[in-house]
């Protein structure tokens, strides 16, 4: 059970593969490269928002407003582009990051300077920020119309034979590889969650490796506003409605421990691949896209399960194991 | 009215009765004087020519919480290539100390020098840029790292990008583990999966590799077998060679004196006294830590054993015991001794429900006993006390009346329903018997000393009046006085004809205290001995194998 | 006098003086003030039938958080009762298909919940899974059936008698769901504070280990636990299904945290280990003042539940500033 932990990535790519191949025995055109590179552009929202909720979890914190603060984000975003079309792209994908850096800075603060649960403070701001986009818009949609043409065409841009939404993905997991694994601020965000009294002898200030890590959240859920609205070409209130799932979804089935300090990048990536690659081989295989929402249910549930095997604790081993000859 | 005369009454018969042996001597007067006058214990000035200036020198340190003054004008100071143990009983004030020295806590007043340079250390990092760095018990790693990194975490090498350098670290982790003769780790091993030893010789490594010139040994030895704590000394040799200036605090005083060169005792946040152990005794010590005399600390008993009451006969498990057999007989006091994770803890767990055994039976009375759980356990009469008394003995948040009444409550209650008068009636009843202090019964029971918690553990088990009760290190980590306490009340029991299992790592108090003693090691029953003329290496040698 | 001196007395201050100083006594002042704000604000406040309506808003909703209030004051958490909801009331709309009658369908209702909160409570205990994920789990499981089942279809035409108990009156303006509602937290708030069953619950959230080596089957409450929150998210299914007449797969979004907002609000701390049901209770009557309120006032929904949303956060940093600007003055 310890090797299933450890080489958790290689399982999880492994069935990714084998679903793709059952999927393929039927429907050939399912394996093809394009339509792979097809899924992986489909969810790399997803892949993104991901690698942001597994910092915050590492911490042994959870952000349940990352959805939410992607639709007010997305709004914002969509707004300014449609009252001051001139306005450059590069610079509302700026105004994106920065405004979800400030909705988690006001998540991170709660948790920080008044130690309120991380639990508590998002489900309170995952109804606010929601609340607060439909304040800004006044119920209003921004749609296609009121896009200007850079805003909407950008991501589907295609830069050395891959669109630029993949490319962002694709960044986006390389800056939390080496982030994650080769800075100390990475480390230092492994180290508070494994165990947050030994961090603080080791210098490191759990309250704001805590805060640091809803920044980050936060400033890709933003970035995900923008990605969002411009790829489905609408922004509302009822963007990525419980979509905060979703994300927390694809981190446990990647084996990221919401108990803290367990979880890698390749996990979380593979953890929304796989249900990437379930979501978009039920409409191939005829089933009814309404069975997507059990089905990563069961992918929870059977991932939890698998992950708490291996830590069992079966009694100590006390007595000398005797010789098997 | 009646009830408390009744136990005032009891309380009468009670002095009587240990007034004798506790011998409540006057406290010596040099004993409270302020630390820096002449008075204190401290040996003659001049014989410390042999010493190098102290590298790090903490004067006049104070220190409150709210209502709390944990330390109050202390001093200390470390010498390099020296181990200067500190020595005070739980609640002195030491890991109040230990937090101020690593930056934590910040001190009230007082200041704090290295090599003669005042220092500030307004958080854990600046402890740890000065060089200071704590090994305890098991809280300052992390576990599911690999060991390269909980050496080098902080302060791991860097590529030319500022990217911390793997590789590097790794062979630096294995040059700084093969220096100290530690080359068996693997340094890409997960923390998790080492024993406690090894991860003892990571945290050193930890300690060398950000060349720390004072390390903090905070009870290292708590949870190591003899064999681990002879390699830890010797690593502790290693660090002295190196210069580093050791402050290691034990409760275990073969280990100060095996190891240490230098004390210092504290006493309610003062310093009491210091010096060099060469020239004190062990009484000198335990006198200044006490403020009295600690003479005849178990009360004499004439043991009337009865017939047996519960057999256990070839209990096993699979991994952590194996045919374990012995009789309890009643009014009788057995004692378990063994090695710190000998299995002794594990065989109680099972007698009392908690886990399933994989063969063997027992009978209780006569009758076969096979409890399921520790309610059906407790409700034929076998009750544990348990040793972690934070985590398995009180309930936090809990008020001290509803711990003493949380296995009792069928009998406190009617079809279900709470009957608060007569639960706050039962917790009186036995809390008083055992003298807790305590402002009231709603109080929550974590504001209380870890001595009066165990006061109200053990009433817990009380009150559900068993006929054998389990006592798993029953005086670990208490105060002096409540230890008296706890041994005093337990031979109060066996005279009332309960039984009472005693599992101790302590050999003062398993020879004071049992009528006969089981030897335990790797999970197995060495030996059962009678407790007369017994004496303490014949046990320590059974315990640890060591053939004569 | 002298034999008093080591007399350890039962409790140092007055029953009277602690309730005065509760977290319940400051949430009856918070709901007055919204009685007041809204009878002020709205003509149409103060009437029997406004009042009456405003029942509805909280009822649901507050009979599942009477059970949640157990559940996370035993430090553990149900996220899958909104799920639940739906999946129970999907049912029912099958055994309506089906020809089954209004005591049928009731039965299948609550027999669906108390379902799916054992098959919650059984992962959580025997596999010793966490709560929080296995939740998130079958909230989606749970939903993901009702949308299997229905598409994007809808179940319609309830038995006329069903429709009693989501809005029937028991006299005058008396709804059969208040009525409920009310007897409800009479029969929680006996079982939390009045019975062994609610002790063990508040010693196993605050050290579950300590609670089962002094004879507490931990394992057993827990799954008690999560059986009675799925149950009592039947009943709300039954109550909605009813006052709606229709069965969406969509039914109930977002309630799981409207009713962790009540639990919290009524001063339950989300670490577990301690609330009470008279708190919950008065959190659930302010969270449907002040959504009635806002309605009266024509504040569309989705803003009102920034106001919950704070409110959630509010009530629980406020204590934690007071206590912070106190301890800075000493």
């Amino acid at each position: 059970m310890k090797s299933l932990a450890k080489h958790r990535e290689a399982w999880l790519a492994g069935a990714i593969v084998l679903l793709v191949l059952l999927v393929a025995l039927r429907f050939p055109a399912f394996a093809r490269p394009d339509n792979l590179l097809a899924v992986f552009n489909d969810y790399s929202i997803l892949i993104i928002l991901a690698l942001g909720q597994m910092a915050v979890i590492l911490t042994r914190s959870i952000d349940l407003s990352m959805a939410s603060n992607l639709a007010f984000t997305g709004m914002v975003v969509a707004m300014t582009n449609a009252a001051f079309p001139g306005v450059p792209v590069p610079f509302l994908i700026l105004e994106a990051m920065v405004i979800g850096v400030a909705l988690g800075a006001f998540n991170g603060a709660l948790v920080w300077k008044l130690g309120i649960p991380p639990i508590v403070v998002t489900l309170g701001t995952l109804t606010v920020f929601r609340g607060a986009t439909f304040v800004i818009s006044g119920g209003a949609w921004v749609n296609a119309d009121a896009m200007s043409p850079a805003f909407i065409s950008l991501q589907r841009a295609v830069f050395l034979g891959l669109p630029v939404l993949t490319w962002f993905a694709i960044i986006a997991i390389a800056v939390f590889f080496v982030v994650m694994t080769r800075t100390s601020f990475g480390r230092s965000i492994y180290a508070a969650g494994v165990n947050p009294t030994a961090s603080v002898y080791a210098g490191i200030d759990v309250g704001r490796t805590k805060f640091i890590a809803f920044c980050i959240s936060g400033m890709v859920a933003g970035l995900c506003g923008y990605l969002w609205v411009s790829r489905y070409v609408i922004a509302s209130t009822e963007v990525a409605n419980g979509y905060e799932l979703q994300i927390v979804a694809a981190c446990v089935i990647g084996g990221v421990s919401i108990a803290g300090g367990v979880g890698s990048v390749g996990g979380a990536v593979l953890g929304a691949l796989f249900l990437g690659v379930i979501g978009s081989a039920l409409p191939v295989i005829n089933i009814s896209p309404f069975w997507q929402l059990a089905i990563s249910g069961a992918a929870i549930i059977l991932a939890v399960v698998l992950n708490a095997r291996g830590e069992k604790n079966k009694g100590r081993i006390i007595l000398k194991k005797v010789a098997t000859a | 009215m009646g009830r408390a005369a009744k136990s005032a009454s009891k309380r009468e018969k009670d002095k009587a009765r240990w007034g004798r042996q506790y011998k409540a001597q006057p406290v010596r007067m040099n004993m409270l004087q302020h630390p820096h006058s002449a008075d204190v214990v401290r040996d003659r000035p001049g014989k410390e020519s042999d010493e190098a200036a102290p590298r790090l020198t903490l004067s006049g340190i104070s220190k409150s919480f709210p209502g709390v003054r944990a330390l109050h004008d202390v001093a200390l100071s470390l010498h390099p290539g020296r181990v200067t143990a500190l020595i005070g009983e739980n609640g002195a004030g030491k890991s109040t100390l230990v937090k101020i020295m690593t930056g934590i806590y910040q001190p009230d007043a007082g200041e704090i020098a290295i090599d003669g340079q005042r220092i500030e250390l307004p958080n854990a990092h600046a402890a740890f840029e000065h060089g200071i760095t704590a090994i305890h018990q098991e809280t300052v790693l992390f576990d599911d790292l690999t060991v390269a990194e909980n050496i080098f975490l902080g302060h791991a090498p860097r590529t030319r990008l500022g990217l911390i350098d793997w590789r590097t670290m790794r062979a630096n982790a294995r040059e700084v583990l093969e220096t100290m003769r530690a080359g068996h780790i693997d340094a890409d091993a997960r923390l998790r999966d080492l024993g406690i030893a090894n991860k003892h010789l990571v945290a050193v490594a930890r300690a060398m590799s950000i060349d720390a010139q004072i390390v903090i040994m905070d009870e290292p030895t708590a949870a190591l077998s003899a064999k681990e704590i002879e390699e830890l000394f010797l690593l502790i040799e290693f660090l002295k060679e190196a210069g580093k200036a050791i402050l290691f605090i034990s409760h275990k005083f073969d280990e100060i004196y095996r190891i240490a060169d230098r004390y210092t005792v504290f006493r309610d946040g003062e310093m009491v006294g210091e010096g060099r152990l060469a020239n004190t005794s062990e009484g000198e010590i335990v006198k200044a830590m006490v403020g009295r005399s600690v003479d005849h600390i178990f009360p004499e008993r004439t043991p009337r054993i009865g017939a047996p009451l519960l057999s256990v006969s070839g209990l096993s498990h699979p991994t952590e015991f194996d045919d374990i057999s012995f009789e309890l007989r009643r009014g009788e006091i057995l004692g378990f001794y063994g090695l710190v994770g000998a299995g002794r803890s594990e065989v109680m767990q099972a007698i009392a429900g908690m886990t399933r055994t994989s063969g063997g039976a027992m009978t209780l009375d006569g009758e076969t006993l096979a409890p399921k759980s520790a309610a059906s356990a407790i409700a034929s009469g076998i009750v544990y006390v348990p040793e972690e008394r934070g985590t398995q003995g009180v309930v936090i948040g809990l008020p001290i009346f509803q711990n003493v009444s949380l296995p009792s409550l069928s009998r406190t209650s009617k079809n279900g329903v709470l009957r608060l008068a007569e639960e706050f009636a039962l917790a009186r009843t036995y809390t008083e018997r055992l003298d807790l202090r305590a402002a009231s019964l709603s109080q929550d029971v974590g504001t209380l000393s870890g001595g009066n918690q165990q006061k109200v553990v053990i009433a817990k088990w009380l009150a559900t009046r068993p006929r054998v009760i389990i006592l798993d290190e029953p005086t670990k980590g208490i105060d002096i006085g409540s230890k008296a306490a706890v041994h005093g009340f337990m031979a109060e029991l066996v005279a009332e004809g309960l039984s009472v299992i005693m599992v101790s790592s302590e050999l003062p108090e398993i020879l004071g205290m049992s009528d006969r003693i089981v030897v335990m090691r790797e999970g197995r029953m060495v030996d059962i001995l009678e407790n007369k003329d017994l004496d303490a290496e014949t046990l320590v040698r059974a315990a640890a194998g060591i053939v004569a | 006098m002298t034999t008093f001196e080591r007399h350890i007395p039962d409790r140092l201050d007055t029953p009277l003086r602690s309730a005065l100083l509760s977290w319940e006594m400051l949430l009856v002042l918070v709901a007055v003030a919204i009685f007041i704000v809204n009878s002020l604000a709205s003509p149409y406040f103060l009437n029997a039938w406004s009042i009456s309506d405003l029942t509805f808003n909280f009822a649901e909703k507050g009979l599942i958080a009477l059970a949640m209030a157990l559940l996370i004051i035993a430090g553990e958490i149900d996220l899958s009762v909104a799920a639940i909801i739906a999946l129970a009331s999907t049912a029912m709309g099958m055994a309506m298909q089906a020809g089954l009658d209004t005591p049928g369908l009731v039965a299948v209702g609550l027999a669906v919940g108390l379902a799916c909160g054992a098959f919650n409570g059984l992962l959580v205990t025997r596999l010793g899974l966490p709560s929080i994920v296995v939740t998130i789990g079958t909230m989606s499981l749970f939903r993901g059936i009702a949308y299997i089942v229905l598409g994007d279809e809808a179940f319609r035409g309830y038995p006329a008698s069903f429709a009693y108990f989501g809005q029937g009156y028991v006299w005058w303006v008396v709804s059969f769901e208040v009525v409920l509602f009310a007897v409800m937290a009479l029969v929680f708030w006996f079982l939390l504070h009045r019975t062994i069953f609610g002790r063990t619950v508040f010693a196993i959230g605050n050290n579950p280990v300590a609670a089962a080596f002094s004879g507490v089957r931990v394992e057993r409450v827990k799954f008690i636990l999560f059986c009675l929150t799925g149950l009592m998210a039947g009943v709300a299914s039954v109550l909605l299904t009813s006052r709606l007449g229709s069965t969406r797969p969509s039914i109930a979004q977002g309630y799981e945290l409207e009713v962790i907002t009540m639990v919290v609000l009524g001063g339950v701390s989300i670490l577990g280990g301690s609330g009470s049901i008279t708190g919950v209770v008065l959190a659930a009557i302010i969270m449907g003042l002040v959504t009635f309120g806002l309605g009266l006032l024509n504040v569309p929904g989705i803003v009102m539940s920034i106001v919950i949303g704070l409110l959630l956060i509010t009530v629980i940093a406020l204590p934690i500033l007071w206590r912070r600007v106190r301890e800075a003055r000493v």
